[in-house]
């Protein structure tokens, strides 16, 4: 017999309120914990994850919509650049890679982009991390109608080596806009857990060429036709995607592009640009960080309540005790260890309720973005909140606590005679 | 003298500042193994007698020796640690936690003083016959093996002194003189004295010194 045991028998023998106390603590904790972690996650993941790239060159206009659109295959396209931009930088010495991007097309909601091999040959989304080929997959060739899938559209697709499929036209799935090119899938993308997971990659030469297409490159509408090749003249793309030699080329080109030339856009860097993103909607965060401590709050009241309601009914339990030796020490330990123990408890839970929440959250961030939240990833928040909700309990517990401290032995014990 | 009272005097202060005077008992004394009725009308303060005894109320004056540590003069938690490792108490409610089996009622009786002894608390309750009672909890019982518990119970820290409040108060006059009989039969083997309140007579009248607390009381100190 320990206090500990003293603990498990009010637990039990208060069972009901203690698991729902337990349980709104769980709720609490689980909240907390998937706030911060996906909050981090997803900072991380678009300010700094497997992004590959140093900067875009796009249209001018918004640097946000080009790396929303370029980097992250959400939002529209500010618009296209000519094809000799995208000669330029691939010429640049300050500019290692320069990969150009055509969008304006979609297969069941999911985004087509227009590239070069260079994709999967020179590109890495990460140090030493190319894109990587299932097994019985190959590289489109850029002069016929293939594609390679990532993972993620592959899979919620259904699609595999062989399939073909018809795009449609626009970023949102019309299925009124089909072209009437058909295109066969050659090669499925290993996870990158990253956006291009949600990408069908074709040749920009496909882009170019797609039924009801006209480029614009030169200022004038031009319709390519089968038989000729595409002047560059003619050429337009999305956005060129970069990699930089150094930090000192970004800056540079910043200059030149951005601040003294008038055509274009320079996103750079994306990290940067995505930061101002979430300083922007920081408020979302900072409201959704309030409502977890509130419902912190609302827990620990909880305890409180649930601990308090039940002091009248054992006044009688501890002026036993302390007839029996206990000090009131004693039964003030016990109570705000069974507080400590009921959030303890409480927080165990609170990590089936964080699995559960970024389980969820990971479905969906993942649909939506194709980035993948990692609910084993540490976070400091796995352990602070842990342990700051223990602290709480064993503050909340000392309310009722005190009150037991103060039970009156001799009349709670028996009637005087 | 296991138990030396001198000058003990008590009193409660009613809500509009009336002091009434409890207990006022000159001297009092009981030697170890010895066993003692005290005789007294409800209302007389038998239990306030015992609860200062025990030291779970602080007298307004005078003394209590109890094996030969000074209770008056002691902080409260050093009265906790006497009344843990040197007192044994049977209500007459019997005060078993509801929550608990009968072992567990009697390991709690250890778990403040000298430490829990499962093998004591188990042969406690053999010896009072509840062997095969051992996992019942309080309601599971009748009144008389729930008094037979916190009989095994008051004596499960291996006590100097025992002390009973009206311990058959609540049993028919047939149960009421077997668990007597019990009570004293397991102090004398344990060895231990016994201080019993009952205003019974057939119970007070079954021991050698009966003392009447009307008589202890300082004659003429406390309302009629």
């Amino acid at each position: 017999m320990t206090l500990m045991s003293l603990v498990r028998r009010s637990l039990r023998h208060h069972a009901l309120s203690s698991a729902v106390t337990i349980a709104s603590v769980g709720l609490a904790a689980g909240l907390t914990m998937s706030v911060f972690a996906i909050n981090s996650q997803t900072y991380d993941a678009f300010t700094g994850g497997r992004v590959g790239f140093d900067a875009v060159l796009g249209a001018r206009g918004s640097q946000l919509q080009l790396v929303l659109n370029t980097v992250f295959h959400l939002e529209t396209s500010p618009g296209n650049i000519p094809w000799s931009l995208y000669r330029e930088m691939a010429d640049d010495p300050r500019v290692t890679l320069a990969i150009p991007y055509a969008v304006g097309d979609n297969y069941q909601g999911y985004r087509i982009v227009g590239t070069t091999t260079q994709m999967f040959t020179d590109f890495t989304y990460r140090e030493g991390q190319g894109f990587v080929l299932r097994p019985g997959g190959r590289v489109f060739d850029e002069s016929q109608k293939e594609a390679v899938l990532g993972y993620y559209v592959a899979e919620r697709l259904g699609l595999t080596l062989g399939s073909t499929f018809q795009p449609y036209h626009g970023l949102q799935f019309d299925e009124k806009a089909r072209h009437e090119d058909t295109y066969t899938v050659v090669g499925i993308m290993e996870p990158t857990n990253g956006p291009s997971d949600r990408v069908l990659w074709i040749p920009i030469e496909g882009i170019f060429r797609m039924s009801g297409h006209v480029l614009r490159g030169s200022g004038t509408v031009y319709r390519p036709t089968a038989d000729e090749a595409v002047p560059e003249e003619h050429r337009e793309v999305s956005a060129v995607m970069l990699k930089l030699r150094n930090p000192q080329a970004g800056f540079i080109l910043n200059q030149t592009i951005n601040q003294q030339g008038k055509v274009a856009t320079l996103a750079w860097p994306i990290g940067r640009v995505m930061a101002e993103l979430f300083q922007r909607i920081g408020w979302v965060s900072r409201i959704l960080t309030m409502v977890a401590y509130l419902v912190v709050i609302v827990a620990a009241g909880s305890i409180l309540a649930s601990i308090y309601n039940t002091m009248n009914e054992r006044r009688r339990e501890f002026a036993i005790l302390r007839a029996l030796g206990a000090r009131r020490t004693t039964v003030f330990s016990a109570i705000v260890l069974e507080s400590t123990t009921i959030t303890a408890l409480g927080t165990v839970v609170g990590f089936l309720v964080y699995g559960a929440i970024l389980s969820a959250a990971y479905v969906i961030v993942r649909a939506q973005t194709g980035v993948v939240l990692d609910a084993l990833r540490f976070d400091h928040a796995l352990w602070l909140t842990p342990a700051g909700m223990i602290a709480l309990g064993a503050l909340s517990g000392l309310v009722p606590a005190f009150k037991a401290y103060r039970t009156d032995v001799a009349s709670n014990l028996t009637p005087l005679s | 003298m296991l138990l030396s009272v001198s000058n003990l005097q008590k009193s409660f202060v009613s809500p509009d500042g009336e002091r009434t005077p409890i207990v006022d008992v000159p001297s009092f004394t009981l030697a170890a193994g010895e066993q003692v009725a005290v005789r007294g009308a409800s209302g007389s303060g038998k239990t306030t007698f015992l609860n200062l005894i025990a030291g779970i109320l602080q007298a307004d004056s005078g003394s209590i020796q109890l094996d030969g540590q000074h209770l008056t003069a002691m902080t409260e938690s050093g009265r906790d640690r006497v009344r843990a490792r040197t007192l044994g108490f049977v209500f007459q409610n019997f005060n078993l936690l509801q929550g608990y089996t009968a072992l567990e009622n009697v390991m709690l009786g250890m778990m403040f003083g000298p430490g829990v002894d499962r093998a004591h608390a188990r042969g406690l309750l053999e010896r009072v016959g509840l062997s095969h009672r051992l996992d019942y909890r309080p309601a599971q019982l009748s009144i008389g093996q729930q008094q037979r518990v916190a009989v095994a119970r008051a004596l499960a820290n291996r006590p100097r002194l025992v002390l009973a409040d009206e311990p058959t108060g609540n049993l028919d006059q047939r149960h009421a003189g077997e668990a007597l009989a019990l009570i004293r039969e397991v102090c004398s083997e344990q060895q231990a004295a016994l201080l019993l309140v009952s205003h019974d007579p057939t119970i007070l009248s079954s021991f050698d010194r009966c003392a009447d607390l009307a008589v202890l009381n300082r004659a003429g100190s406390l309302p009629s």
